[in-house]
């Protein structure tokens, strides 16, 4: 019986085991050095603030994988051996028929920075929150670094815990390089609501230690100092190739792969966080650390094992995130900074932290991208409309079928629909009245 | 929502602090039932607003309702404030205060005020067990016109009322939003949610224990009609009905619902005797797995795993694993309290009546 070993537990590597079980009869181990059991990263910063504990961010119960025979070793892998089809564990050899590498990530240092100080450090695994219980333990005052999803996660975890948090941004704003400045500001309005200090067009350029190595303040590229017993890294990931670094699988910033997820070498597939592809799909990067990204190339990989070789080809672009108090989603692209032939329409509520922009085609008017920040769109819907290349007065019109926000929420596609008949006189779009009793009753309690 | 830190409290993660209430709470019910003599003391404390409602001082019922309803109060108002950026925790919570209030106490103790039978109107058969017991019955019978719509307003929830509002609405119209155990439970209890176990095996457990109480009690129930109108008291000359209802209303009635579904708050989470005992809830959700048009919908891609919807739910659903499957989520036991939409980061999850295909 073929012997397919998955190297990482994490998203997309427990995919591909599940799916591979689903599709054959083949022996599947995973192995790991960070858990025995699959958990789920993203809840990290939950466990931090007492939401929840370890056992509640496992998706599946121990049980789960000795009944569907997936073998799981928590072990780490010294080296591969392409020739002869084995892996160096701590104390084994382990021999594979089809390796699949999903190693996934480390986080970025920076160069100027000594790694050895204590109580600087980044957020990834699940030893990293181990230290950050330790290193965080009864301070005070913290300086996140870098204005991403995972610093603003950071930022919370330590508000939460009265701890005081300055965050640099190398941008205008948080997240500078991916919102555009509306969106931009209102989180960063939201993060100083919340307690956190913003320091915009900021960034890190020295670490000052005590004797003991451990962290006393920190010098910002201002040359401002700020004392504090904390830094959190959190610019970014990078794929984790260690493993690979001296063998003759390719790779550059990741594990280069083809689009069967193929590495350079025969029967080693690498998938998930640790990937760079080769010829990216249409509109996507060519490292792209996104969970569902992850989760996908493990269901292509498995197809591809199991006999029905397939292309890893995913669909429209979305995402999501949330910041604070503050929901985000994404469908379709929206660019930073606007592109030439494509136009936006912008509407937002500062008071509630809402706001949604509709990207769409100069010419054709058809829809490109959407974002919402405070309110929840319908997934389906969203994608629908950008597939189908609708207007976006067809999408403004429709509104309604893509609002995903709880029952009895505040109406707010009116509010929206009056500024683009303001913007846009000449097509206004007809506004009905709602009176349904759903209705009555948001306002009777707004 | 802020429940950080929840796991870290003693009295919310099964510390000292939380096996000393859940105790309190069980000696409280166990005296009330079966000693109310010995906590005359406080049950007198609510004798003056018993003489302005009722007209009498207060009897160890009146006390429980009193104190039961200030509880509902007093916690609904923590939930409104806790979730008041969400309007259907607010108007669901304001919901079982007004029930409680208004239908669990007011109207029955004015009704004893008035010499008339007592009645719940929003309490249904066979979560009110008793509803076609043999002095119920007569009672109403003997009250005449009034006591006549009782008996038909009970009958209609049950045959009508149930199955049409949970095809619409899903069993949320009574459990979340109008049940007092549901309120207590929504309010007082909604500190321990987290608490419901959500393996698998707590399922297969769940789904005996439901259903064999809902069975239980109509069996109960055909006994007491059996006696009632043959004033036969054996069943098939064997099985004294009687003595199957006095044990029905003893170790369900009591110590099931009362002593256990809310004692163990603080061990086993909020809704202990609606997930694994209630056989009102039971009906509810079988027509709500069957044939309802209410289901928590599902933005697939979007979800983390992360298993926030189902550290909250009250009813030990594994939420999460229809959400990343995206699968839309349509169980029995779904009380639609709305927590894990509620709790998801990435607006994943959204309760709906839609209509059918």
């Amino acid at each position: 019986m073929k012997h397919i070993v998955i190297v990482g537990n994490g998203i997309a590597g427990i995919t591909a085991a599940r799916h591979i079980r689903k599709l054959s009869d083949y022996k599947i181990t995973v192995i790991s050095s960070e858990s025995k059991y699959f958990f789920s990263r993203t809840a990290l910063m939950y466990i931090y603030m007492g939401q929840m504990k370890y056992e509640h961010t496992k998706p599946y119960e121990n049980w789960f994988w000795e009944k569907n025979r997936i073998e799981l070793k928590y072990d780490k892998v010294e080296s591969i051996n392409i020739e002869r089809k084995n892996l160096q564990l701590t104390k084994e050899l382990l021999e594979y028929d089809q390796l699949i590498l999903a190693t996934g990530s480390n986080y970025n240092t920076l160069p100027n920075i000594n790694p050895d100080i204590k109580g600087v450090q980044g957020l990834y695994h699940l030893q990293d929150l181990e230290k950050l219980e330790e290193n965080t333990k009864n301070i005070k005052k913290a300086v996140v670094v870098g204005g991403g999803l995972i610093g603003v996660e950071l930022a919370e975890m330590l508000i939460s815990r009265n701890i005081e948090v300055t965050f640099l941004i190398r941008e205008d704003a948080f997240w500078g390089n991916v919102l555009p400045i509306e969106e931009a500001n209102i989180v960063t309005q939201h993060l100083a609501k919340m307690g956190v200090k913003v320091l915009i067009n900021t960034e890190l350029k020295e670490v000052h230690s005590s004797v003991n190595q451990r962290v006393v303040s920190i010098l910002t590229s201002k040359d401002e100092k700020k004392d504090c017993e904390f830094v959190g890294l959190t610019i970014g990931v990078s794929p984790n190739i260690d493993l690979v670094k001296n063998t003759s699988i390719e790779s550059q910033k990741g594990i280069l792969v083809n689009e069967y997820l193929k590495t350079s070498e025969p029967d080693i597939y690498a998938i998930g966080d640790c990937v760079e592809h080769r010829n990216p799909p249409s509109g996507r990067k060519a490292i792209e650390q996104i969970w569902y990204s992850g989760k996908l190339m493990g269901e292509t990989v498995a197809k591809s094992i199991c006999g029905s070789l397939t292309k890893y080809e995913p669909d429209i672009f979305y995402n999501s995130a949330k910041f604070f108090e503050i929901e985000y989603q994404v469908y379709g692209k929206i660019a930073q900074i606007l592109v030439a032939n494509e136009r936006t329409f912008y509407w937002g509520n500062a008071e509630n932290n809402q706001c949604i922009r509709i990207n769409y085609d100069a010419e054709s008017n058809s829809v490109i991208g959407i974002h919402a920040l405070g309110i929840r769109l319908r997934q389906a819907t969203c994608e629908k409309w950008i597939r189908d290349k609708n207007t976006i007065q067809h999408v403004l019109v429709h509104f309604e079928d893509a609002n995903f926000n709880p029952e009895f929420s505040k109406p707010f596609i009116n509010a929206m629909l009056e500024k683009y008949n303001l913007e846009y006189p000449e097509k206004p779009i007809l506004i009905k009245k709602n009176k349904s009793i759903t209705n009555f009753i948001s306002k009777i309690f707004n | 929502m802020n429940s950080n830190y929840i796991f870290q409290s003693s009295a919310t993660n099964r510390g000292w602090l939380g096996m000393m209430i859940g105790s309190l709470l069980i000696i409280f019910y166990v005296l009330l039932y079966w000693f109310p003599a010995s906590i005359q003391g406080l049950i007198s404390l609510t004798d003056p607003i018993s003489l302005i409602i009722k007209g009498k001082v207060a009897d160890q019922w009146f006390f429980y309702g009193f104190i039961y309803t200030i509880a509902i109060l007093g916690m609904g108002i923590r939930m409104i404030r806790k979730y008041r950026h969400n309007n259907y925790q607010k108007i669901r919570t304001i919901s079982v205060m007004f029930f409680q209030t208004c239908f669990a106490f007011l109207i029955p103790e004015l009704l004893a005020r008035l010499n008339l039978p007592y009645q719940d109107f929003k309490n249904i058969f066979p979560l009110d067990y008793a509803f076609f017991f043999d002095y119920n019955i007569e009672k109403k019978i003997a009250a005449g016109t009034i006591g006549y719509f009782m008996l038909a307003w009970g009958v209609f929830l049950f045959v009508i009322g149930v199955p049409v509002m949970t095809y619409f609405f899903g069993k949320r119209w009574y459990c979340s939003w109008v049940c007092g155990c549901g309120g207590l439970a929504e309010t007082v209890g909604d500190p321990f949610r987290q608490l419901s176990d959500k393996s698998l095996k707590a399922w297969k457990i769940e789904r005996y224990s439901i259903y064999g109480i809902l069975s239980f009690s109509l069996i109960m129930t055909v006994g007491v009609f059996y006696t009632f109108f043959t004033k036969e008291s054996k069943l098939f000359g064997i099985i004294d009905t009687n003595f199957i209802r006095y044990i029905y209303g003893f170790l369900i009635g009591s110590v099931f619902a009362g002593v256990v579904g809310t004692g163990f708050y603080p061990l086993m989470g909020n809704r202990v005797w609606c997930r694994f005992g209630c056989p009102l809830a039971a009906y509810l959700g079988i027509v709500q797995r069957y044939k309802s048009r209410y289901r928590i919908s599902v933005n697939a891609g979007q979800c983390i795993s992360c298993g926030n919807c189902s550290t909250f739910c009250e009813m030990g659903i594994d939420v999460r694993a229809y959400a990343q499957k995206g699968q839309d989520i349509v169980r029995a036991s779904c009380v639609g309290c709305g927590i894990c939409a509620e709790v998801c980061p990435r607006g994943v999850l959204n309760l709906e009546n839609i209509s059918t295909k």
